[in-house]
């Protein structure tokens, strides 16, 4: 039976929300945390592994420096504190996904703590959020649950399991409570779970792909009465892995959770899952907060000690970071608040970017991506950089239209035609036999048909009633089968009737 | 610190998929026993004055390069396994989802 659910106004109307994150971020390096074994997804299971990873007797682990180093990087971009020293732990727990019976994580002394990312909503509205911690772990194995219903652990005969992805570096950012989002909860979920992915693949540090599971949120929402300081009860929403998806669950535990307080009901805490077919989530086990993991340092490995002198290093190796890439990026491309601020919701800054580096001038560069792409991405369902159109495409097409070779009618056409696969721009046109009519002879001929046809409009243009001209236009347009370039059609007629333009 | 009996034996030991007898729990749950009260002299030897040691030898940032080194292949991987199936570790369902 489906949970009940208020509306999200009427939730909104008696409840504020507090939400908190858990985000793990998978990182790139080339091996393992702990292991030399390779970090490479989709491969033949249980082949990027060696004795570490499978948690053989008398193994020893060894931490991989370029991971410390990813971690403090990804700390530093979150404004956090690096710790002087820290360590890591085991996490004691019997479950078939680490086949050593703990998890290796940082507990008490993370990496990076106490930062915060600055959270930019789609109007605008600048909402900080404060970073509790990062701290590091591994991943665990990859089990499929088999028989049953539809793969879902209820009803599963057997499950098999996949080591290959076993010792994976993790960063795990946790967020402290974040109050004050009231209805833009759900928009600032998204928001902060696309800053860190935006963050760490500017970063270079981890490959930042949802779908493949590099970047995984586990959300947490719980509702108090408005002007109450005591938090409620919180849920958390495991895995929750696709910006749509992280939006999508706090929408919809906000509305759950305020139809269960409604009815008197403590809610309760609990793992959720969530259901992408469903928008909707079910109840995982109760948790409670005395998960008792017995945690312990791990006396396989030695702290970890960052100098200032290697954090200032690696510092000094950020990159822009992308809050102040995008503001360099308006300004350089003359855009105003909100024509940015669309190119950046319809996700295709990066494509504009390289656009203009291939030679396009910014409007250019946004009139056919914002005008063109974005529409046809949408119909395909697909990013719009995902839809296939090269930058130097555009700067083809563009010259084209410059040049007066094609107009603005045919070029759109020609796009369709190389995302059908006919060819570069230059082929379809051939191809097509689509080309302006340049050849002033035949223009003239049909511009005098047409003036001819309709002597009433010829003498509001020739009084000074230049916008007439369009009907003009448009049956010069007809007669060529729309290959005149209407600019120098308009020229034309003007000349023919010696009327200024 | 608590005291572990041999319930708490037995429970570890079905967790951890390792066959016991009842006397090799008494015994188990016995020398375990021992072990916990020599901690706990430990515990009183160390006052709250006296942090805790998590390790021993003053040693830091033992760490590895970032380089592809050996990996099993599956049936090496697999060899040991109770139990597999194409490629994978074969494992009873445990109704306790993560």
């Amino acid at each position: 039976m489906p949970d009940a659910t208020l509306s999200f106004e009427e939730a909104m109307e008696k409840y504020d929300p507090v939400l908190g994150f858990e985000v793990h971020v998978e990182l790139n390096t080339e091996t393992k945390m702990f292991s030399s074994a390779p970090n490479v997804f989709g491969d033949e299971p249980n082949t990027n592994v060696n004795e570490v990873d499978l948690g053989m007797p008398g193994v020893l682990p060894v931490v991989n420096r370029t991971a410390i180093e990813s971690s403090i990087k990804i700390g530093l971009a979150l404004n956090c504190k690096i710790a002087e020293k820290c360590r890591f732990a085991r996490k004691n727990y019997f479950y078939p996904d680490t086949p050593k019976n703990f998890q290796t994580s940082q507990y008490d002394e993370p990496i990076a703590y106490d930062g915060y990312l600055d959270i930019e909503l789609s109007d605008g509205t600048v909402f900080r959020v404060e970073i509790e911690r990062a701290h590091m772990e591994e991943d665990a194995g990859k089990l499929t649950h088999m028989g049953g219903a539809t793969g879902r652990i209820q009803g599963a005969d057997y499950s098999l399991v996949d080591y290959n992805r076993s010792g994976v570096p993790l960063v795990e950012i946790v967020t402290k409570p974040i109050e004050g989002a009231g209805s833009r909860a759900p928009e600032l979920a998204k928001a902060y779970v696309a800053a860190v992915r935006e963050i760490v693949k500017n970063l270079g540090v981890s490959d930042a792909k949802m779908e493949r599971g590099n970047v995984r949120c586990d959300a947490n929402v719980s509702l108090r009465p408005h002007g109450r300081e005591r938090f409620g009860i919180r849920s958390e929403t495991k895995n929750v892995n696709s910006l749509r998806a992280v939006e999508h669950a706090v929408h919809y535990e906000i509305r759950r959770h305020a139809a269960v307080l409604d009815s008197g009901e403590p809610v309760i805490q609990e793992t959720r899952h969530w259901h992408e077919d469903t928008r909707s989530t079910t109840s995982g086990r109760p948790k409670s907060d005395a998960d008792d993991y017995r945690y312990f340092p791990e006396p396989d490995l030695v702290p970890i000690v960052a100098s200032r002198e290697w954090v200032e290093e690696l510092r000094a190796t950020l990159p822009e970071p992308p809050a102040a890439r995008r503001k360099r990026l308006q300004a350089d491309w003359g855009y105003s608040d909100l024509e940015f601020r669309d190119v950046v919701n319809a996700g295709v800054m990066d494509e504009i970017e390289e656009t203009i580096a291939a030679g396009a001038t910014a409007t250019v560069a946004r009139k056919w991506w914002m005008g063109e792409i974005v529409g046809r991405a949408k119909i395909a369902d697909v990013d719009p950089g995902q839809l296939g159109v090269a930058p130097a495409t555009i700067v083809e097409l563009n010259t084209m239209v410059e040049d007066g070779k094609i107009n603005n009618k045919m070029a759109t056409e020609v796009l369709d035609g190389v995302l059908a696969g006919e060819g570069t721009p230059a082929e379809i046109v051939a191809k097509r036999g689509l080309a302006v009519v340049s050849d002033d002879g035949p223009l003239l001929e049909a511009i005098d048909a047409a003036l001819a046809a309709q002597p009433g409009v010829a003498d509001k243009i020739r009084g000074g009633k230049v916008q007439a001209i369009g009907a003009i236009v448009g049956a010069v347009m007809k007669a060529t089968r729309g290959q005149a370039d209407a600019g120098r059609v308009k020229e034309l007629i003007l000349q023919r009737l010696g009327v200024e333009g | 610190m608590a005291a572990i009996n041999r319930d708490d034996v037995a429970h570890l030991a079905r967790l951890a998929h390792i066959e016991m007898s009842a006397e090799e729990l008494d015994r188990m749950a016995g020398e375990l026993a021992v072990i916990v009260d020599s901690v706990k002299s430990v515990s009183e030897a160390a006052g709250d004055d006296v942090p805790a040691t998590s390790h021993p030898i003053p040693l830091t940032n033992v760490f590895r390069e970032d380089v592809v080194g050996h990996t099993f292949t599956a049936e090496q991987a697999l060899s040991g396994a109770p139990d597999a199936y194409e490629g994978r570790f074969k494992v009873p369902a445990i109704l306790d989802e993560g």
